[in-house]
């Protein structure tokens, strides 16, 4: 019996998780990560509906689009989590994409916590009364759609700032992923490619190292480097820590669920509800909103790198002009190759600037929505919260008052 | 019409319990009207045969009305006594029905209560007695408190001493306001004398709180962090709240011992209590021995009311049990959530410093600061959870376990009894096959030891019908206690909730402004 647990559990999580107005109903607020998306008409993309299959998630992508480079007007596709991550890597490869942030990458789909737990719900269900099973499993419940929410929530933003970014929505790469009927079956990438990139990684991190050492000639970017640098640690810090206190309020809630289940009253859920409920909205909210500007910082960081690097490129191909020109050969080569270098940084330059600014102005609008919406929702729980906990300590008393008669 | 001459003008209710009282004591009439001045004046005055007098019956059912109050006050103070229950709510029939009639019907209601005072006349001094118990109860001013821990001493000799605060109006103590100093052991002391002297009649003890090595050797080690402070405070209240039990429970009151230790200045040491002694070894020898014991006697009893309430006390031990576990991991969580939200705070803190937007920045300072309050509300909102609802639930755990002692102790005696009864019996065997062996002198011994072993079981009989009756009334007591105490700390952990969901609300509205004002 405790053995099929998991499975009936899971059944049970995929039926839930299957009816399409759950999906439909968060998306009203879902999104505060990133604002002013999917505003242009000419190409709208959402995800309406998701499947969760045991580890893997079927996302459904759906288009409405006006542009003629497409065949048809009104689409969708099934996608895996792993062709974002193909489409990713390819805009990343791209070199004219160079001067760009790339939205960074949704991450994988993480049902860890909420299995764990479930687990260890079925260990322990010949312990518990079945009332607290029954709360228990709630949570759960709540707890794998929240996750389930989350993930959908990152990947459609990912998809809509390549949508209304007027550069990379052109991109064939992304018009393939979108349109293409059949399975994509992406090349994995084989044990090689990983490694490689692996190895490409960590060539970089020593390289940016050096890099960073390279003297800037425009002041624009000596700030920028120097924010983005300092920020990305800071907001980093302000990740981990968020996770932990949002995971130490679910130990409080959860308290209250034992609680109430040892008090063998009637339905107290109100309270248990609202604890973990502002567990979880604040969990949605501000440490979604730094996990995801977290990685923005890094793709922001990332455009700084491939600017610096063609920094360095081009200086490189002045030191090697000067020595031709020294030697007298191959002198022509040389000039060329210095005015790729010099075009090629003027251009992550000049696109690098403006995509800068642009990330500024979104974080700051971002992070205004965010903080906002947090504070309404606290206030709202804190209030709502009042009348739980007072039922909730009437519940009490009633139960104890009913012991002593 | 004499008595109502004596007073003149008719006392306010509240005053007139004063001086009949007084009255009744001093005066030994075998007049009608005298003994009905007593509790009840204006009733008194109803019986006066004087309804024919056109202003009086007006004057009087006023008066009537006006003190049924009082009157249904005593005749339900009174019906907590065991005895005179169906008279005092005759009684209190009788005087709703004053407050209803009109002077029309005088004469009716004043022959009906004819009846009553006459058997009132009988019951007078007993109910007197209860009056007086229940006017003490009323202006019951005992107020007892523990407070000022302080170290005394240094090393590992070191201990705490706390003030031992009374205020009483009681007439046995000698000052109406005094305090002594007491330490740890004391209390144990006053524990071990008055389960020695008491808990043989039935009653329930209040148990002291435990010992703790681990949180005294920190303390005398002199570790000045917040853990030895909680422990000492915990110390505290856990006394405070013991002695408040003991001083409420009317018969361990009246014990000299207590009184002693109330008023004394200088206690002599009480020894026994440190757990290697040798006091302390032979309690955890007996304690043994008792605990198998337990498990072979069942009593075979005709009243099915104490196997049920003994069923039910074990039953609420173990709800307890899980609850109070539970409790406190809740308030391990809290504690937890308390430092990550600190932790974030600053963190916060930090991101606004580096954060380049100035409105933005000062958003995530103000950000940081509301959770920096919002963390001083976990904490305290965890020491609430911890000092209101964890310890009430301890504190009663180990309560229920005294009474369970308490009925341990009903079932030696009934075991005692038992075994008298069997002893003799065989006592009389002895005499019987005495008889038929014809040995006199043998004889004679054999009839003294028989009457007396009939004298013991009559008394054990007595003793054991006495200690039920002790524990049954124990035990309802406990019961009443137990509800009030419940209800009262469950109100204020809920007003705690309740104030610190108010304030979480108010640092909230205050941080929105500041969050729509980022630009």
């Amino acid at each position: 019996m405790v053995q099929n647990l998991p499975n009936l559990l899971w059944e049970l999580v995929e039926g839930y998780l299957k009816s399409l107005t759950q999906v439909k109903q968060f998306k009203g607020n879902a999104r505060s990560v990133s604002v002013d998306l999917n505003n242009d008409a000419s190409l709208l993309i959402d995800i309406p509906d998701a499947l969760c299959e045991r580890d893997k998630v079927k996302f459904t992508v759906h288009t409405k689009t006006t542009l003629s480079s497409f065949q048809k007007p009104d689409f969708s596709v099934p996608r895996q989590h792993e062709d974002f991550i193909w489409l990713h890597d390819a805009l990343v490869e791209t070199e004219d994409y160079a001067g760009l942030i790339i939205p960074p990458a949704p991450p994988k789909p993480d049902f860890e916590s909420p299995r764990e737990k479930m687990h260890k719900l079925g260990e322990g269900e010949a312990t518990m009364t079945k009332e607290e099973y029954t709360k228990m499993k709630q949570e759960l419940e709540a707890e794998y759609l929240a996750v389930f929410k989350k993930t959908v929530q990152v990947h459609e933003v990912f998809l809509q700032r390549l949508s209304s970014h007027p550069i990379l929505s052109k991109d064939r790469n992304f018009q393939i992923f979108l349109e293409y009927d059949q399975d994509l079956s992406v090349r994995r990438k084989n044990a090689k490619e990983t490694f490689g990139s692996f190895f490409k990684n960590m060539v970089k991190s020593a390289d940016e190292v050096i890099i960073s050492g390279i003297k800037e000639v425009d002041d624009f970017f000596e700030q920028e480097k120097t924010f983005l640098l300092d920020y990305s640690s800071k907001i980093k810090d302000s990740t981990a820590r968020a996770e932990k206190m949002t995971r130490s309020h679910k130990n409080v809630a959860d308290d209250y669920i034992h609680i109430s289940a040892t008090l063998n009253s009637l339905s107290v859920d109100d309270n248990t509800k609202v604890e973990g409920r502002v567990a979880s909205d604040e969990e949605l909210k501000l440490t979604e909103l730094f996990r995801y500007y977290m990685l923005d910082i890094q793709a922001a960081k990332d455009l700084l790198y491939r600017r610096a690097r063609a920094l360095a490129d081009y200086e490189n191909s002045n030191k090697a002009l000067d020595k031709a020109r020294l030697k007298s050969k191959d002198i022509t080569q040389a000039e060329e190759h210095q005015q790729q270098c010099l075009q090629k940084f003027d251009k992550l330059s000049e696109s690098g600037k403006r995509e800068l600014t642009s990330f500024k102005g979104r974080r700051v609008v971002a992070f205004r929505k965010n903080l906002i919406e947090m504070s309404e929702l606290e206030i709202k729980h804190a209030k709502v919260s009042q009348g739980a906990q007072s039922s909730f300590s009437f519940l009490c008393l009633n139960f104890f008052s009913r012991n002593m008669q | 019409m004499a008595a109502s001459s004596r007073r003149n003008p008719p006392p306010l209710p509240g005053a007139e319990n004063q001086d009949p009282l007084s009255e009744m004591a001093d005066e030994d009439s075998d007049e009608g009207e005298d003994i009905f001045v007593g509790n009840s004046n204006p009733v008194a005055e109803a019986f006066q045969p004087d309804t024919a007098n056109g202003e009086e019956p007006a004057d009087l059912f006023s008066e009537a009305e006006t003190s049924t109050a009082v009157n249904s006050s005593i005749t339900t103070s009174k019906s907590n006594g065991v005895h005179s229950d169906n008279e005092n709510d005759l009684f209190a029939e009788v005087s709703v029905e004053l407050s209803m009639e009109n002077p029309s019907t005088t004469a009716k209601s004043s022959g009906a209560e004819f009846t009553p005072s006459l058997t009132r006349s009988a019951t007078q001094p007993e109910s007197m007695e209860q009056l007086e118990e229940e006017k003490d109860e009323d202006s019951f001013d005992m107020e007892v408190a523990v407070t000022n821990p302080e170290k005394i001493g240094d090393g590992m000799n070191a201990y705490m001493a706390y003030k031992v605060s009374t205020r009483t109006t009681l007439p046995m103590f000698r000052n109406r306001t005094f305090s002594v100093w007491r330490r740890f052991s004391d209390f144990l002391g006053l524990y071990e004398k008055l389960s020695v002297k008491h808990s043989l009649n039935g009653c329930i003890i209040p148990p002291p709180p435990e010992k703790s090595v681990v949180g005294m050797t920190k303390v005398k080690v002199g570790k000045d962090d917040s853990s030895s402070a909680d422990f000492v405070e915990r110390r505290r209240a856990a006394l405070e709240r013991y002695l408040q039990r003991v001083v409420c429970h009317p018969s361990l009151l009246q014990d000299p011992d207590v009184r002693e230790f109330l008023e004394r200045d200088e206690l002599p040491r009480a020894v026994g209590t440190h757990t290697l002694s040798g006091a302390g070894f032979l309690k955890m020898i007996n304690r043994a021995s008792d605990a198998v014991s337990k498990m072979t006697i069942k009593i075979s009893d005709s009243d099915a009311w104490f196997d049920n309430k003994l069923q039910e006390v074990e039953s609420e031990e173990l709800q307890l049990r899980k609850l109070h576990a539970v409790v406190d991991s809740l308030v391990n969580h809290r504690k937890e959530l308390c430092g990550n939200t600190a932790v974030f705070a600053k963190s916060m803190a930090m991101l606004g410093n580096s954060e380049d937007n100035t409105a933005l920045s000062r958003a995530l300072s103000q950000l940081a600061e509301v959770e920096d309050k919002m963390e001083t509300l976990h904490q305290e909102q965890a020491a609430s959870d911890f000092f209101i609802l964890a310890e009430l639930l301890a504190d009663y755990i180990r309560l229920l376990g005294a009474v369970r002692g308490c009925f341990e102790q009903r079932m030696k005696t009934w075991q005692r009894w038992q075994e008298a009864q069997s002893t003799l019996q065989k006592k009389r065997e002895v005499e019987a096959k005495l008889l038929w062996a014809n040995k006199p002198d043998k004889l004679q011994q054999a009839k003294e030891e028989i009457t007396e072993w009939e004298g013991k079981v009559t008394q054990y009989e007595r003793d054991f019908d006495r200690i039920s009756v002790t524990v049954r009334k124990e035990f309802l007591r406990f019961e009443k206690e137990k509800s009030k105490d419940f209800k009262s700390q469950i109100v204020k952990y809920l007003e705690s909730l309740l104030q610190s969901q108010q304030r979480h609300v108010k640092f909230w509205e205050a941080f929105l402004p500041e969050a729509k004002a980022i630009a």
